[in-house]
């Protein structure tokens, strides 16, 4: 197996007598993203400070690609830190700068980046971020979530090979923090870069992490896929898991994965009288398109929205159904044969087409402007579920069976160069 | 009700015990302060050395605007003010005496010698020193310094060398500002108010004020630039390490304790420099 490019060993520290971490172990292996959950104050926020050398453990050691990062030498610790980037839960941006110099801060310290390629490096980020209309102002006279976008692309804009990302969704609405995690899902497809990335934001996290490590009194408790995660048993798992995962997905009123496992579990899964069922997966096409002609934030939106058109229809016909992926809902129709399910699917079509796109296609920037013109495009995918068939498996074959059932445009001005 | 014997016994010890208790904080006291005043010195000499590096001069820039420039105002008041009672104060005792001629040397070496390296570090450590804690306290607390290490930007460099620089070159000319005007101030209360010889007043000044004098001045000036600067960037830069309080407490904490102790110094240092200096 490959080397690690991060591994931690036995981490322990105590601050004032009061042990903080205790004995954490865990590896970050090149281009995964690796989520650290758990509940306020159990050392998150410690640990990956001793990531990067803010603080120096009791017991234990942090190794970067096999090497203590204590017994680095100068050369070898400025090398580590340069492949390195933080960002802050607070943000840590410098007020007396404005947003293009905070970003461009990074950049104008190091020599062996050359000065007259800054101001273009700083302002495609800035651009990337939606933030080129605020280059110009001051860290103070923006939103939090615009003042964290800007934090997010100072970190991006070294090109690091490891981000260290401490609550990047902190204090955001779910459209701003889904957006904010579909942004750094982007760069990191883009740049594969590796991350350590701490959140509350369960399960939203799950759809950008490859592990998940769970702390709980400063000792890790989880670590896995997300997948497992989903079975994780422990004795405070209620009072751990519940503290996290809301019953109900803030983006879109939808039940959480959780949620929704347990109820097919009892449901359908371990049904007696092995009743049918089918899986309907809807799915918004080419995401990555419409992400960037119409923005993240509209992107998370028309997300958000369609995922509360897709629960109201369903549920008010007894379906339940859950975000599966980034721009994937799954729908569970109990007790409905194949056919019945079709007509079911058909009758969403009708209503998709006669209110739910209308609805949807008001979705745009708040600039009311888009890079290119947006022809929206929803497709879904029916199968066939028996009790003790893994979910997993009907839902791959739903897949499988996806087609176009709505296009529509979503009214924005082309923007202008 | 009596005590019993060993209740006595336990009451004396108490009493007792306050005594070692008391040397012994004096001593931690004075450990602390050594300490602190050796890890003072390094910050210092580091962040001196650090002012030669790449970039330093638009931050050096700012920060002699923010010590030196906006902070002109104010000396021009308190020394106009300073000058000027002085004036008045020198002329009536003097009078007494009927040695009215000896007010321009009178105000001369006070000020040049005295008051204006004195008054102007206090003024200077008022106005900019305290904002220099307050603000790099608050950079510490909200992790700007954290992240300045992340991006491989050297803090002490970045944030302290600067103001350094800035210090060592604002005192000494605003000290000249503080001493030029404080003289025009005594002018104009001794000579054009209270009547003393206009020529008298000049003469006498420019007999008796040597240029050792002010070379002593400046050096002084000097002096209380580097305990100021490092006085206050010292305690903003490790407001976090403090015991007493965290966060905007902290702050507000070791922006008194930086202002407070910077006046004491200054005089420590005044007294020490003035009797070498005699």
């Amino acid at each position: 197996m490959a080397q690690p490019l991060i591994e931690v060993k036995n981490l322990t520290k105590t601050f004032d007598g009061h042990p903080v971490l205790d004995g954490v172990d865990f590896t970050l292996h090149e281009g995964e993203v690796l989520s650290i959950i758990g509940k306020s104050g159990v050392g998150k926020s410690v640990l990956l400070k001793h990531v990067i050398g803010l603080l120096t453990p009791d017991e234990g050691r942090v190794l970067f690609r096999g090497r203590p990062i204590d017994g680095l030498t100068a050369r070898q610790k400025k090398a580590y830190l340069g492949k390195i980037s933080y960002m802050f839960q607070n943000n840590a941006l410098f007020n007396s700068l404005t947003v293009q110099e905070n970003v461009a801060m990074p950049l104008r310290y190091n020599p062996s980046v050359e000065r007259e390629h800054i101001p273009d490096r700083v302002m495609d980020h800035l651009d990337q971020m939606e933030l080129r209309d605020a280059a110009r102002k001051y860290p103070a006279e923006l939103s939090g979530g615009m003042q964290k976008r800007v934090a997010l692309a100072r970190a991006l804009v070294t090109q690091p090979d490891i981000v260290l990302f401490d609550e990047p969704t902190t204090g955001q609405d779910p459209i701003r923090k889904n957006a904010i995690l579909s942004m750094i899902a982007a760069h990191q497809q883009k740049s594969h870069f590796s991350a350590i990335l701490i959140s509350h934001d369960l399960p939203d996290v799950f759809f950008i992490s490859n592990t998940v490590l769970a702390l709980y009194e400063g000792r890790v408790i989880f670590d896995g896929s997300p997948e497992e995660f989903d079975q994780f048993d422990h004795p405070f798992r209620s009072e751990f898991v519940q503290s996290l995962e809301l019953l109900q997905q803030e983006l879109n009123g939808l039940y959480s994965r959780r949620q929704f496992k347990i109820r097919y579990q009892t449901d359908l899964f371990h049904n007696p009288q092995n009743v049918a069922y089918t899986v309907a997966v809807f799915m918004l096409e080419d995401r990555q398109r419409m992400t960037e002609a119409l923005g993240h934030p509209a992107t998370q939106e028309l997300i958000a929205a369609m995922g509360t058109f897709i629960n109201k229809h369903f549920s008010d016909v007894g379906g339940f159904s859950t975000r599966y992926s980034a721009a994937a809902f799954v729908t569970v129709l109990p007790f409905a044969e194949m056919d019945e399910a079709r007509r079911l699917i058909e009758a969403f079509v009708d209503d998709l087409t006669t209110s739910g796109v209308a609805r949807l296609a008001r979705v745009r920037p708040a600039d009311g402007t888009c890079a290119a013109p947006v022809e929206i495009a929803i497709s879904a995918g029916l199968a066939q579920g028996k009790a003790q068939i893994a979910l997993g498996e009907v839902i791959a074959s739903a897949r499988e069976n996806q087609a176009t059932i709505a296009r529509f445009n979503v009214a924005c001005r082309e923007k202008k160069e | 009700m009596s005590s019993t014997p060993a209740q006595n016994e336990a009451k004396a010890f108490r009493i007792i015990g306050i005594v070692p208790r008391f040397f012994r904080s004096i001593g931690a006291y004075g450990v602390r302060w050594v300490d602190n005043f050796g890890a003072a010195t390094i910050f210092f000499l580091m962040s001196l050395a650090k002012i030669f590096q790449r970039h330093q001069l638009a931050n050096i820039f700012q920060q002699i605007y923010f010590i030196g420039a906006r902070t002109m105002g104010i000396i021009v008041l308190v020394a106009a003010f300073t000058g000027m009672v002085m004036g008045l104060q020198l002329h009536y005792t003097l009078s007494k005496f009927g040695s009215e001629a000896a007010l321009g040397s009178a105000i001369g070496l006070s000020l040049v010698r005295e008051l204006g390296p004195v008054l102007t570090a206090i003024m200077i450590t008022a106005r900019a020193g305290s904002a220099m804690t307050a603000e790099i306290g608050i950079q510490r607390i909200t992790e700007q310094i954290d992240a300045l290490y992340t991006m491989q930007i050297d803090p002490l460099a970045y944030i302290v060398s600067p103001r350094v620089a800035a210090a060592l070159l604002s005192f000494p000319l605003l000290t000249a500002l503080f001493d030029v005007v404080g003289i025009a101030g005594g002018y104009l209360s001794g000579v054009m108010l209270t009547g003393a010889d206009a020529g008298a007043y000049y003469e006498r000044l420019y007999d008796s004020v040597a240029w050792i004098d002010v070379l002593g001045g400046f050096i002084k000036a000097f002096v209380f630039s580097a305990i100021v600067v490092t006085d206050c960037c010292f305690h903003g830069f490790y407001t976090h390490l403090q015991p007493e309080g965290h966060g905007a407490r902290g702050v507000s904490l070791a922006t008194t304790r930086a202002v407070v102790q910077s006046c004491v110094l200054i005089l420590v240092a005044d007294y020490l420099m003035t009797s070498f200096l005699l």
